[in-house]
């Protein structure tokens, strides 16, 4: 079975790497800030001994004062598991940095959370909407969307 | 035949080559008269000449006899309908085992899973390339109202938005015998249909400057 690879242990290791990246470490989950986040993601899929190189998902949660976009990368080489997460303060027009030139599965993944929960993702070639029709109004998952 | 335990085979080469000779021999033996052609059918067709029927009745029944499902299976209402077509339901007994990935070739719709807008206009369209004459099933819950799904902002709610629908089976999903009982229910509906016009609704060209 795949194994988490606890953030306390690679805690320091990413903050010698980019200091001041790492906004928050609990046990199961790495708060990356969004300008640190595809320099981060790209480390821990080349550094010898990570080697993240399986991008499992990407998905995001709506927590009304703020976005979070959660990402879930696996090592096949060490059979490990890391949950990296990043936050936008800002309701109007949120947006990360985009991880499809790392990750090309990351493309449709964020689609899919610009599509359902309005978080576009800049640097993205094609994003536009996946699911829903182009000209729906606004984003379904959203907390606050109502018909 | 006895077998020799020093063989490794039971027959030898020569032993086959002279039982195949055998059933030759008995063969020729038994051919030497040959079979009279069959000339039954030339009656039939002054038998059969003199049918008494409606022609409504004959065009309803090769109507409800052969009705091709085009395949218009969005989600899961899809897996019992293999079921009905497999082995165990076998729809065939009905005339109806064919599904046609082609609209072009079919004539009855079935309407197997939930159906979102998205995807609505490709059914419509799949609707509008069938040639007439066409029925449609809402096959399950989803189809009949959107079922579960109804309140989501994605969902059609039922295919009567879109499309005409002429049976309703539901359930979630419905039993294979549920479906083949609609299917027969649609069968009846269609042999009540009125398939050849009323005379006088027809162009009549001996009567001048009326149609």
């Amino acid at each position: 079975m795949t194994t988490a690879l606890a953030a306390t242990e690679i805690v320091s290791q990413l903050s010698a790497q980019f200091p001041g990246a790492v906004e928050e470490a609990g046990t199961d989950a790495v708060l990356v800030k969004g300008e640190h986040l595809p320099a981060v993601v790209e480390y821990l899929k080349t550094a010898a001994g990570l080697k993240f190189d399986y991008l499992n998902f990407i998905t995001a949660v709506d927590y009304y004062s703020y976005f979070e976009v959660v990402y879930r990368l696996t090592s096949l080489e060490f059979n490990r598991y890391i949950v990296l997460k990043t936050r936008c303060y800002t309701r109007n027009k949120p947006s990360v940095l985009t991880l499809t030139g790392i990750y090309q599965g990351a493309d449709w993944q964020e689609r899919e959370i610009y599509d359902l929960m309005g978080i576009s993702f800049k640097g993205h070639k094609n994003l536009k909407r996946i699911f829903l029709w182009e000209g729906f109004d606004g984003h379904p998952l959203r907390k606050d969307w109502n018909r | 035949m006895e077998i020799d335990e020093n063989k490794d085979y039971i027959y030898d080469a020569h032993e086959l080559d002279v039982h195949e000779g055998q059933i030759i021999e008995k063969l020729k033996a038994n051919s030497q008269k040959s079979i009279p052609d069959p000339d039954g059918w030339l009656d039939e067709d002054i038998k059969r000449n003199i049918v008494l029927t409606s022609l409504d009745w004959v065009i309803d029944w090769a109507r409800r006899s052969s009705l091709w499902p085009v395949a218009c299976f969005p989600a899961c209402c899809a897996i019992e309908m293999m079921a009905v077509e497999g082995p165990r339901f076998d729809l065939s007994r009905f005339g109806m085992e064919i599904l046609r990935a082609s609209p072009r070739q079919a004539d009855l719709m079935i309407t197997a899973g939930t159906l979102t807008w998205k995807m609505a206009p490709n059914v419509q369209r799949i609707y509008n390339q069938m040639p007439d004459p066409k029925w449609v099933i809402a096959m399950g819950t989803c189809g009949i109202s959107g079922g579960i799904f109804r309140s989501g902002y994605n969902v059609v709610p039922g295919y009567n938005k879109i499309i005409p629908v002429d049976v309703y089976i539901p359930g979630c999903p419905p039993r294979p015998e549920a479906v083949i009982y609609g299917i027969q229910m649609l069968q009846k509906k269609i042999a009540k249909s009125k398939a050849v016009p009323d005379l006088n609704e027809l162009p009549n060209p001996l009567k001048k400057g009326k149609k």
